[in-house]
């Protein structure tokens, strides 16, 4: 971990849902070129610490932070939302296309930067959909409506269209969580041959998943009423075979959550 | 990023003024028509304009409540004739109608809520009021809260039958199922159960009735008589009454609006306050109404 | 104790069978009612209709020869100016109240959001006539447009925004928020947002709205006998002077008493209306058909 660049950090880091604390005091360091997982129980934190990383928190009325999250070194806080957006890519727990084709889908993010020309659009479009591993099945009919897809397919989708915008960092809520196991595999597989070019950090309810996909993995919990705790950090294999800590212990080990 | 920055800005402003003239604009109307009632309020006063029984405009006599009385009676007539029909096609279309009547029903029945009360009101004169002058009775020319009140009950129909459908038919299934489970009949079920649990969107179906009813204007020009007097019996029964010529709030605005100066142009606004208050207040009683049922359901 | 409890049950389904017949019944003649009204209308007005009902205007006077036509001119121009006016603002605002108000933990915005709800849901009960009454005091005289297709739009506008603007907010929240997030997430701005996400899949709901309103103008009556004037002339400006063909039926009725003549315009409205209902009973099944696929 000393040897890689941290590329997200955060310090102290406090997220409030009106008077609500939601995330406490965190800090961390996610090294780039990697794949970091946030596990823990229900209601812990996790989507609303993933969201932090692309201010998507700000659009919920009445979220307040103090703290400070980096992404490259600098504030995020300071940088315009938008080029932050693009530079941080966001999958979500449902596959959610947008009602239209599977071109208009994968091209939206470049259009909405600025690509105009049509031939441009379709080279994007190919090397996404080939990238979220999509290409063959879809290349012949992408004016297809989106939403007759299958689930899977609508998940690796909407991965394209966030590769589309060569974002740095793609962040993943419960990506697999809505699909068919073999959906599943796809959708690990595709993170694998990411990571290679992309830091990922992914919320997972599936401690195998975590395990099986992960470099490096935060354990997140609700101590008492007071949810996000950042109890542990730590390369994977450590986390699930020698946890530092002894709650870290217990959950990975089934004792509750 | 920039010129991003400054279309959001501009669309939000834009969009903004949009939300605050359609503000505005229903604050005007309020304001508006309060102010040019005050006069009359002042003049008049509050009370001689509700309880007067004259509306003799050229003698500066202003009283409301022979139209108070006509609004009043003209929709008690339409509730009693149409309610019990409503109510009854509405629980028949949610719960004993077979699917293919319904699906013939229920588009029908939804159509006929946005047929022109023009047409209605075309009906009553064509129809109903030469029926009525048929009734042998001191002052019946046919013209009168009767008349009235059959358009009004045909008028009100559809959409008491279709929103309480809705609300009926929004009734969680489970319900249902654990009366007839506990060995109800249908009808036990739909009476002991179905109905209670659908109450208070009866309710705002009987309310939205009730405000069309009082808030109709052409229709009732049109059959009413618009005679401006206190509606009465004649001598006979009661229900005679409802043979009586009348005029309602609504009418009273429509059908002198177009050549009052002065004074009168203010008291027909002070018309048009009476109105609205009436049916605000027949809203808010269905609102702490419906308060009181969910209390009471819930405890 | 077994007859008595047979006794009970027989009693019990013959109490259904009272009231079911009832609910049978009722259901029965409001269909009869209602078909018996709008029936007798269309009828009695359908041997009156042929071409040149339709190409010939009122000849006026107290006869009531002649047709329809500049009473459907204008109607049109009513409806199309209505809409215009309403249109634009009523969404404007729906998209304000959904997409920007109600994002924010503003008080003031909260503050508007409350108060236009409030505002719209009084609105929505309250008598057209009052729209009439104000569209008068302010267009007719105050702001000196007369009897006109000018105030009469105005007026009507007052009329359906609160309708136009509760349908587009209706429409706007039925839009899933993931798509909202997803292209948010994509670096969008909101506007962006709205204009290539938002927009596009809330246009059935907000199409509904619209033709909603044109029926709502189309079937009026209080509020233009007090704002149009009611002249048989085609309409040459937006201060012309006019009748829409629903005042049209009701002049007929009342001053001439051109009772076939009045039932004829009369079948035309309610065929007009039929076509209405039709065209949101298409959009809203396309509406269906995109959201289960
Ligand atoms: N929009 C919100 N408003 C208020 N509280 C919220 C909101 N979203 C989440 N929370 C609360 O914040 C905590 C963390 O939620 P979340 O991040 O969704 O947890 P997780 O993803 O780990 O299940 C929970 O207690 C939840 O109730
Ligand atoms: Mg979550």
């Amino acid at each position: 971990m000393a040897d890689t660049v941290p590329r997200l950090r955060t310090a102290g880091y406090n997220l409030y849902y009106g008077s609500f604390r939601a995330l406490r005091d965190i800090t961390i360091d996610i090294p780039e070129n990697s794949i970091t997982a946030i596990i823990g129980p229900s209601g812990c934190g996790k989507s609303t610490f993933l969201r932090s990383f692309n201010r998507m928190n700000e659009l919920i009325p009445g979220v307040t932070v103090t703290g400070k999250v980096l992404l490259d070194g600098e504030d995020i806080f300071r940088a315009d939302v938008v080029a932050l957006r693009r530079k941080v890519g966001m999958v979500f727990q449902r596959p959610n296309p947008f009602p239209k084709s599977i071109f208009d889908n994968v091209s939206y993010g470049p259009r909405i930067h600025g690509t105009r020309d049509r031939g441009v659009l379709a080279s994007i479009v190919e090397r996404s959909l080939r990238d979220a591993a999509l290409w063959d099945e879809v290349k012949d009919d992408q004016q297809k409506s989106a939403l007759a897809l299958s689930g899977g397919q609508q998940q690796r989708l909407c991965i394209a269209r966030a590769l589309a915008v060569e974002p740095e960092v793609i962040l993943m809520d419960e990506p697999a969580s809505a699909l068919d196991p073999v959906a599943t595999m796809r959708i690990e597989e595709l993170m694998q041959s990411l990571k290679q070019r992309y830091t990922i950090v992914i919320v997972t309810h599936n401690m195998q998943q975590a395990a099986r996909v992960s470099d490096f993995t935060a354990f997140m919990m609700t101590d008492g009423f007071r949810a996000g705790n950042l109890v542990e950090f730590g390369a994977t294999k450590q986390i699930f075979t020698t946890p530092a800590d002894s709650r870290t212990e217990d959950y990975i080990s089934g004792r509750f959550g | 990023m920039t010129r991003k920055g400054a279309v959001e800005s501009a669309m939000r402003t834009v969009l903004l003024c949009a939300g605050l003239a359609s503000l505005l604009i229903v604050a005007m109307t309020g304001i508006f028509i309060l102010r040019e009632a005050m006069p009359a309020f002042r003049e008049v006063g509050v009370w001689r304009l509700l309880s007067g029984s004259e509306w003799r405009p050229g003698q500066e006599l202003y009283g409301l409540l022979p139209m108070i009385a006509g609004s009043g009676l003209v929709t008690l007539g339409a509730v009693c004739l149409g309610l019990p029909i409503a109510l009854g096609c509405g629980i028949f279309l949610a719960e004993t109608a077979p699917g293919w009547i319904r699906g013939v029903v229920k588009p029908s029945i939804e159509l006929l809520a946005g047929i022109p009360s023009v047409v209605y009101g075309l009906f009553g004169l064509v129809v109903l009021v030469p029926a009525v002058r048929g009734f042998d009775y001191p002052g019946n020319a046919g013209f009168g809260l009767l008349s009235a009140s059959i358009v009004l009950a045909v008028m009100i129909l559809p959409t008491i039958a279709s929103v309480s459908e809705v609300a009926i038919r929004s009734v969680p299934d489970e319900y249902r199922k654990g009366a007839l489970a506990l060995g109800s009949t249908r009808w036990e079920m739909i009476r002991t159960v179905v109905l209670p649990a659908a109450r208070s969107g009866i309710l705002s179906a009987v309310v939205l009735g009730l405000g069309r009813a009082v808030g109709e204007t052409i229709a009732m020009i049109m059959v009413i008589g618009n005679s401006v007097m206190m509606p009465s019996a004649m001598g006979g029964p009661l229900p005679g009454i409802f043979l009586s010529r009348a005029r309602t709030l609504t009418g009273n605005i429509a059908v002198e609006m177009s050549y009052a100066t002065g004074l009168h142009s203010s008291a027909l606004f002070a018309t048009g306050v009476v109105l609205f208050v009436l049916i605000m207040l027949v809203n808010s009683a269905a609102r702490a109404l419906m308060a009181r049922n969910a209390g009471g359901g819930r405890g | 104790m077994k007859p008595s409890r047979n006794g009970r049950v027989t009693a019990r389904k013959a109490w259904q069978g009272c009231a079911f017949a009832l609910f049978w019944l009722s259901g029965i003649a409001a269909m009869a009612v209602m078909l018996a009204v709008v029936g007798y209308v269309v009828v009695r007005g359908a041997p009156e209709l042929s071409l040149s009902f339709f190409t010939t205007s009122p000849r006026g006077g107290l006869s009531g020869d002649g047709g329809i036509a500049s009473t459907i001119v204008a109607t049109a121009y009513l409806v199309v100016m209505t809409m215009a006016f309403a249109a634009p603002l009523g969404i404007g605002a729906g998209i304000y109240l959904v997409e920007y108000a109600g994002n924010s933990r503003n008080r003031i915005a909260t503050t508007f959001l409350k108060l236009s709800r409030f505002g719209s849901e009084t609105l929505a009960g309250v008598p057209s006539i009052i729209f009439g009454l104000f569209g008068y005091a302010l267009f007719v005289t105050a702001m000196h447009f007369g009897f006109s297709l000018l105030s009469a739009s105005l007026a009507g506008a007052c009329l359906i925004l609160p309708v136009v603007v509760r349908t587009a907010e209706e429409a706007l929240k039925a839009v899933p928020e993931g798509y909202r997030e997803a292209s948010l997430s994509l670096g969008a701005t909101r506007w962006e947002t709205i204009r290539k996400v938002v927009l596009p899949s809330a246009l059935p709901g907000l199409t509904t709205g619209i033709i909603l309103g044109v029926g709502r103008i189309l079937s009026e009556t209080a509020v233009f006998y007090v704002t149009l004037g009611g002249s048989y002339r085609t309409p040459t400006s937006v201060l012309s002077s006019g009748r829409t063909m629903a005042l049209h039926v009701y002049y007929l009725a009342m001053e001439t008493r051109a009772f076939e003549k009045a039932m004829a315009t009369g079948a035309v409205l309610v065929i007009l209306i039929i076509i209405v209902n039709l065209a949101i009973n298409a959009v809203s099944r396309r509406l269906s058909a995109g959201s289960r696929s």
